[in-house]
């Protein structure tokens, strides 16, 4: 089976090093550990943010960075969807918009709209769909971050933090909802994270990680799996 | 305004035509100056601002010198250049069939040349100002990188780039150095400025403190247009 994201990359920045192996199969994972461990540093190099200084990244059996070759497939063409800390939705544009700006399997306004509405529905936000971002609650964002961050059929999402900036009824709501929903819909993630009881709660397999290391991997124990076909995750870290 | 405004509309409302004539002329060709320097400033703006390449401050700094520059000087490298010898001026005639001295389209490439720093400095600020995570967000949608400047990157700088239009076009509508140099005071090619400096030469005091008023009510209503754009609401 072809992993989803297969990683060894190097990055030097000022004085901290991210020196980071790891493999994700199927279902979630968390990579988890303290502010400034590089978490955020590795979703950035794995979307194509910040070229790594050395190593390769390999998406859905496709390489997308690999320095030695000087290959960078640029992050439009990864494939990827994201959902930041704070949403980051266009605030001139409408709900609607922002997710239909992301869908990438269709051609057509009226199309991609339908697509984006679908998405909507299925966070619970399609009431919100003609709203501007700025009228909306950070728990409303997020879960439009969340649509946005699905409806352009990625072949892995990746969430920087998705809930930190929420107060603690929304980000427990928020969480059935985001495992929910990237379970259901059968598309890799990794989710960083600094809070244990998030990392647990979220992840099929949680990757600590500390000092721009991995310090080790852990298969969430769950009496039942609603994972994708593929069976239960496999992902792994490699210290 | 007369093209678009009948003569004898402005006889009734009983503005002459020492004042619609001139005003006429200056609004025409800063709509015209003001147009091109928006397309033009705006995508050098963002060049400037969104690449990495050698000598961007040096071609900021040279597009920039008519702000530090008296408006004569930059007149008579305008008039040396398009209307001596020389590979601008046979540019000139192969175009247009005479040179652009001493013409309305003369008036309007002053105007460009003198408002363009505006345009070009405040669009640059706005587009470096945009937070670039809007960007790597747009970029992670899938987004090529012209929509992205169309539909992220102007649309969250456009107060700064509005702005730098109205800015520019101000400046042009008050032109007076460069726009003397290379038109001077011809028929149907005087700017309001020119028409109050002749005013003032030929002791038509009356003329013009009227000329001056009109001015400095369409400055003012420039200006305030521009501090309104900071009030408003972003979206």
């Amino acid at each position: 089976m072809t992993a989803a994201l297969e990683l060894a990359v190097a990055r030097q920045i000022g004085e901290f090093n991210l020196d980071v192996a790891l493999t994700v199969e199927s279902g979630m994972s968390v990579l988890f550990g303290p502010s400034g461990a590089g978490k955020s540093l590795t979703l950035a190099l794995i979307a194509g943010l910040i070229r790594p200084d050395s190593g390769t990244i390999t998406i859905n059996g496709h390489v997308v960075t690999d320095c030695a070759r000087r290959t960078y497939v640029s992050t439009q063409k990864r494939r990827i969807g994201m959902v930041f800390q704070d949403g980051l939705l266009l605030p001139h544009r409408s709900v609607i918009d922002n997710v239909a700006l992301a869908v990438r399997q269709t051609r057509g306004r009226r199309a991609r709209r339908a697509v984006a509405r679908s998405w909507l529905e299925r966070v619970g936000a399609e009431g919100l769909a003609d709203r501007r971002p700025g009228s909306l609650s950070g728990g409303q964002r997020q879960r439009v971050a969340l649509a946005r961050g699905l409806a352009g059929d990625p072949a892995l999402v990746l969430l920087d933090e998705p809930l930190s900036a929420l107060d603690a009824e929304v980000r427990r709501e928020l969480r059935k909802l985001i495992r929910g929903v990237i379970i259901s819909s059968s598309v890799p993630a990794v989710l960083v994270t600094h809070d244990a009881e998030e990392a647990e709660e979220l992840g099929d397999v949680i990757i600590g990680y500390n000092r721009g290391r991995v310090t080790g991997a852990r298969v969430v124990d769950r009496p039942v799996c609603p994972g994708p076909a593929s069976g239960a995750p496999e992902s792994t870290g490699r210290a | 305004m007369t093209g678009l405004v009948p003569h004898s509309w402005l006889n009734a409302l009983g503005i002459p035509p020492w004042v619609w004539g001139p005003l006429s002329v200056s609004l025409h060709a800063a709509i015209e100056a003001t147009l091109v320097v928006a397309v033009v400033g705006c995508a050098l703006g963002f060049l400037l601002a969104k690449g990495s390449f050698p000598g961007r401050g040096a071609i900021e700094t040279a597009f920039s010198l008519p702000m530090a520059l008296p408006p004569t000087v930059v007149g008579w490298y305008l008039l040396t250049q398009m209307g001596g010898p020389g590979p601008v001026r046979s540019a000139e005639v192969s175009l247009f069939g005479h040179p652009l001295t001493f013409t309305f389209t003369g008036i309007v490439v002053a105007q460009i040349v003198e408002s363009f720093p505006y345009c070009l400095r405040f669009s640059r600020a706005a587009i470096s100002g945009v937070d670039a995570r809007f960007e790597q967000a747009a970029r992670a949608m899938g987004l090529p990188q012209w929509r992205i400047a169309l539909l992220v990157t102007l649309p969250l700088a456009r107060r700064g780039v509005v702005a730098g239009a109205v800015m520019a076009f101000g400046r042009a509508l008050g032109d007076f150095g460069a726009t003397m140099i290379v038109a001077g005071s011809v028929p149907m090619a005087t700017t309001m400025p020119i028409a109050l400096y002749n005013a003032v030469f030929f002791g038509s005091h009356g003329q013009a403190m009227v000329l001056a008023l009109v001015q400095l009510a369409v400055a003012f209503g420039l200006l305030f247009g521009v501090s309104r754009l900071g009030k408003v609401r972003p979206w």
